[in-house]
């Protein structure tokens, strides 16, 4: 039998607050197996107070070639920024 | 370096003008600077290439657990002990982030490992010589991981994201594996004239293939050309052993050592030290497989792969038995 652990993404959420953001991946056989070595492999330094893993065969992405139609509605609208509205120098706290 | 002699399939380097297309298009783009990702159009070259480079780092991070493993039952202190249960740990830890990164090349964990055990991949010559004494500990730690910092700290930048991202892992947990490698100097040098002596002996050793471990001059090389032009090499090696030299001398005298070189002296004019000439022959017999240690080193890799195989089956076959299950309750 010869047959690769499936591969797993690993995501850890910091002490500070923020949410869980992806470090990297790991093989592993079962989700149990990959918690516990997300633990040793990206956490050995009190990176993190919680891990997720999900199998990276589940995750959906978009595609590159697609990146161009896909985040172009958001180019044309800079009076999302606040920086679009000059203010006055004597205008504070705004 | 971790990565030494990387073919990239190139016999002539093409400038910007000389490409067309999405060729073009990629070049432009890391001459810009933006990071290329795993699923984004790259030249075959280019993914070959790091494929090699990646899977040789990945390999020197796996292999250079045994020269060090080697002394873990040895060690001095049940302190200085833990210490080095957790620098070997995080060489493996190394290794498998460079794996991963790997891997979003397209190739599998099983065949990087298999072109490992065949010999068709390599790893770092530096991992080929022995731990002789306690004190090779420290050398390698304050000589090998301080090398590696010089290599790895420019590859944070490199072009290809998922590279780039392990190496700054791997930059931040280094920075440990040579100061506990000083700090036995420091202990030894500050010890008896016996341990002192143990420190000097284990310099004597490590110092040229240390230097050996930038790989032979490049300046001349098609393949490094390539490498910097794709922006995954960053530095020749020539600069880079130069800067090795000049911030490991310093740290030898504070320890009252002396680098085993004669020709070693501060040039003024250039604001560089000079060294000797390195013995390449030895470098090229060691990368062929003929180094004290070459054979030792690839049958415990393969002895441990093959001895564990049952018990990676016997884990898939629970889980598999596991997922059955399941369903077969859900149904």
């Amino acid at each position: 039998m010869k047959k690769e652990w499936p591969l797993w993404e690993v995501f850890i959420r910091s002490q500070h607050g923020l949410a869980h953001k992806h470090v990297g991946s790991l093989h592993a056989s079962d989700a149990e197996m990959a918690i516990n070595h997300a633990r040793d492999v990206y956490t050995r330094r009190n990176e993190g107070v919680s891990i997720w893993v999900v199998r990276s065969a589940d995750v959906v992405a978009s595609s590159p070639d697609e990146k161009a139609p896909l985040f172009e509605p958001a180019n044309s609208k800079v009076y999302r920024h606040p920086t679009f509205f000059p203010m006055p120098e004597e205008i504070k706290h705004i | 370096m971790y990565a030494q002699l990387v073919e990239t399939g190139s016999t002539r380097l093409r400038k910007l003008d000389e490409l067309s297309g999405d060729e073009r298009r990629f070049q432009e783009r890391i001459d810009a600077g933006i990071k290329i990702e795993p699923k984004d159009w790259m030249p075959e070259g280019y993914r070959k290439t790091l494929i090699r480079q990646i899977s040789q780092h990945a390999h020197s991070e796996i292999v250079g657990q045994l020269p060090e493993g080697n002394w873990i039952t040895r060690a001095p202190t049940l302190k200085r002990k833990a210490i080095l249960l957790a620098k070997v740990q995080d060489e493996a830890g190394h290794g498998l982030y460079l794996y991963s990164a790997a891997e979003t090349l397209g190739v599998s964990r099983d065949q990087m490992i298999d072109d490992l055990h065949s010999g068709k991949a390599k790893y770092s010559s530096i991992f080929n010589y022995p731990t002789l004494s306690w004190a090779d500990i420290g050398a390698i730690g304050w000589l090998v991981d301080g090398s590696a910092i010089v290599n790895q700290i420019p590859l944070c930048r490199c072009s290809y994201g998922p590279y780039a991202r392990a190496m700054v892992r791997v930059c931040k947990e280094e920075s440990f594996h040579q100061r506990q490698g000083f700090d036995i100097m420091m202990a030894l040098c500050r010890g008896t004239p016996e341990q002192k002596a143990m420190a000097q002996d284990a310099l004597n050793r490590w110092w040229w293939p240390c230097l050996m471990m930038f790989g032979p001059s490049d300046a001349e090389s098609v393949n490094s050309a390539q490498s910097a032009q794709w922006g995954i090499k960053l530095f020749s090696n020539d600069e880079l052993r130069q800067k090795m030299v000049d911030q490991t001398v310093p740290q030898a005298e504070y320890l009252g050592l002396t680098i085993p070189d004669p020709d070693l002296k501060w040039n003024e004019e250039k604001g560089h030290y000079d060294y000797g000439a390195i013995e390449w022959a030895e470098f090229y017999n060691v990368v062929k497989g003929n180094g004290p240690c070459n054979r030792d080193r690839l049958k415990a890799r393969v002895d441990a792969h093959e001895n564990g195989a049952w018990f990676r089956d016997a884990l898939l076959a629970y889980a598999d038995k596991q997922a059955q299950r399941s369903t077969a309750a859900a149904a």
